[in-house]
């Protein structure tokens, strides 16, 4: 198997901040990966470390085959990044904003504007070609920050949360954008706080908690490392009212359905029990969560 | 597990010598030309300056009416001063968005992007010099220099345009918000007023003569004053060049410092 980021023991500290604690990550080339944590949890620090923006304190990194600090102009050939904040120009028109970042990736001028043309059409950006950008919406901003991160397609495309303060219809969109990117072969590292993105748009996820990669692999493989199946109670109005997971079993089953019998909310009248597959939300708060059981002592021997 | 030794994705095209360089240029040319209200300011407010100075201070300075002579000097550096210091906004606002960090994910110098700022900001501030001296000629304004004279205010101007451009440019790294480049900046722009700018030094307090005389602006202001209206030049011309360049070396090694520090640390 090939892999377009091979990662091996990042660490980084900010001051005394220790961000990255020996992080480990390997990214099949042409699969969708999402980088899944809380604030803080070290994403961004990542993604800077893997698009040469920061320097690790120790570890090794290859993104596309090439060595992020040995040969960071190597890196740079071969990746788009579209950051956290909309990095475009908003003095400039959409057109003008496409139009340079085609010139700096060494298309002459006819080229660029002609990329830049297609590139407008096919993020339904057309209309708002000869606005400046400082009037668009924050959707329109994040199409065309996307669309300046594939003037040339790049072998590895970085996306720091694309989706944060979407609404669903753009979050939507741009899903579909990124499906046919992977399509197309182009290999997406995506972090996100939000687990439902994950569980849609990922081949694999990595669970990053504490600077460090706590669970890894494809949505199901996670789910069916915390166990069986959750029974839920929900009542008249599908409002939740107790969740029990299960360990899978028969007897595990049977057991959350007696301790059904003793929960005053299942007597009351129209309430509905049901069974479902665990979620990666269960998936991440087990995770999280055992993390920070087994992190203390840890950090109490530290002292 | 094998990595990928040998991509067979095709890197991006390489880029011609000074195509980095000459796509900033003209994105600063554009951001110059839309931001009108900057672009009135730096052009309108040192010749209110002016007409203030010659025409409400002038007869009370010099009853002889020869005021306007003595600062049109001084205001051209002044109007220098304005236009630049909204290169430390400029580059304040690329540093706090995320666009700089696009710039540096990419193959190219991403310094290329201070070199589109400061070609900007050295056209503009030459076009707001040559409007504050058109309408100083308007009012009055009467230099005796020769052609080859005017083309040697050309060039000191343009040199103190580039280093005060590179200052604020380097401020603009400095500091954490396009409002905070903006204050620093205001408090340079006090400096043409302690020196030969205005009025004449020997009438400032002794201990504020010896900042007039030793601070940059004063050698700058007495070359462009001798090469306009024929007064001494001593050896003022030698100290304003060694100013600008020491200015200039001093902001682009702390500005390359400060551009690299500040990678990815938003």
């Amino acid at each position: 198997m090939t892999f377009a980021i091979d990662a091996r023991g990042l660490r980084k500290r900010f001051g005394r901040t220790e961000v990255l604690s020996g992080l480990d990550l390997a990214v099949p080339a042409g699969t969708v990966f999402a980088l899944l944590g809380p604030n803080g949890a070290g994403k961004t620090t990542t993604i800077n470390i893997l698009t040469t923006l920061v320097r690790a304190d120790s570890g090794t990194a290859l993104v596309a085959g090439h060595d992020v600090v040995a040969d960071a102009e190597g890196v740079k050939e071969r990746i788009g990044l579209t950051g956290q904040s909309a990095a475009v120009d908003e003095v400039l028109t959409g057109t003008e904003n496409l139009v340079m970042m085609a010139r700096l990736s060494g298309l002459g001028r006819r080229a660029a504007r002609d990329r830049a043309a297609e590139l407008l059409e096919r993020f339904d950006l057309v209309e708002a070609a000869g606005r400046r950008v400082g009037t668009y919406s924050g959707g329109m901003r994040r199409r065309l920050d996307l669309a300046l991160s594939l003037i040339v397609a790049p072998a590895v495309l970085f996306l720091d949360e694309p989706t944060t303060g979407l609404d669903t219809r753009s979050r939507q969109e741009l899903w579909s954008v990124i499906r046919s990117l992977a399509g197309a072969g182009t290999t997406v590292f995506l972090t996100t706080q939000y687990l439902e993105e994950a569980d849609r748009l990922a081949d694999r996820i990595a669970v990053l908690d504490r600077g460090r990669v706590a669970a890894e692999g494809t949505a199901d493989e996670l789910k069916a490392r915390i166990g069986g199946d959750v029974v839920e109670l929900r009542d008249a109005d599908g409002e939740l009212l107790l969740e029990l997971p299960t360990d899978g079993s028969v007897h595990g089953l049977r057991a959350a359905i007696d301790e059904l019998d003793h929960a005053p909310a299942a007597a009351a009248a129209g309430v509905a029990v049901s069974i479902r597959r665990p979620s990666l939300d269960d998936v991440f708060l087990a995770i999280t969560a055992r993390g920070a059981a087994s992190a203390s002592p840890e950090l109490l021997e530290a002292k | 597990m094998t990595t990928m030794t040998a991509m067979t994705t095709p890197a991006r095209p390489r880029l011609g010598a000074f195509t980095a360089e000459s796509t900033f240029i003209s994105r600063s040319f554009i951001h110059s030309v839309r931001d009108v209200e900057a672009l009135l300011m730096a052009v309108v407010l040192p010749t209110m300056l002016m007409l203030m100075f010659t025409w409400i201070f002038g007869n009370a300075i010099d009853p002889s009416g020869g005021y306007v002579d003595y600062v049109v000097p001084g205001i051209i550096l002044l109007c220098a001063g304005f236009g630049a210091s909204s290169t430390a906004i400029s580059v304040s606002r690329d540093m706090t968005t995320g666009i700089i960090d696009r710039f540096r994910t990419m193959p190219i110098r991403s310094g290329a992007v201070l070199t589109g700022h400061v070609v900007a900001s050295l056209a503009r501030n030459l076009v707001a010099t040559a409007v504050v001296i058109a309408v100083a000629l308007l009012v009055g304004f009467r230099p005796v220099a020769t052609p080859l004279e005017w083309l040697a205010v050309v060039g000191v101007v343009a040199l103190y345009i580039l280093a005060i451009t590179y200052l604020f440019a380097a401020i603009g790294l400095a500091a954490s918000t396009p409002e905070a480049a903006s204050g620093f900046g205001f408090i340079l722009l006090f400096l043409p007023y302690v020196s030969s700018a205005f009025v004449p030094v020997e009438t400032m307090p002794e201990w504020l003569q010896w900042i007039a005389e030793n601070q940059p602006i004063t050698p700058v202001i007495e070359t462009i004053r001798a090469l306009l209206m024929g007064t001494p030049l001593g050896d003022s011309a030698w100290w304003a060049i060694g100013w600008c360049l020491g200015i200039i070396a001093v902001s682009m090694v702390w500005g390359a410092w400060l551009f690299l520090r500040k990678a990815g640390r938003r």
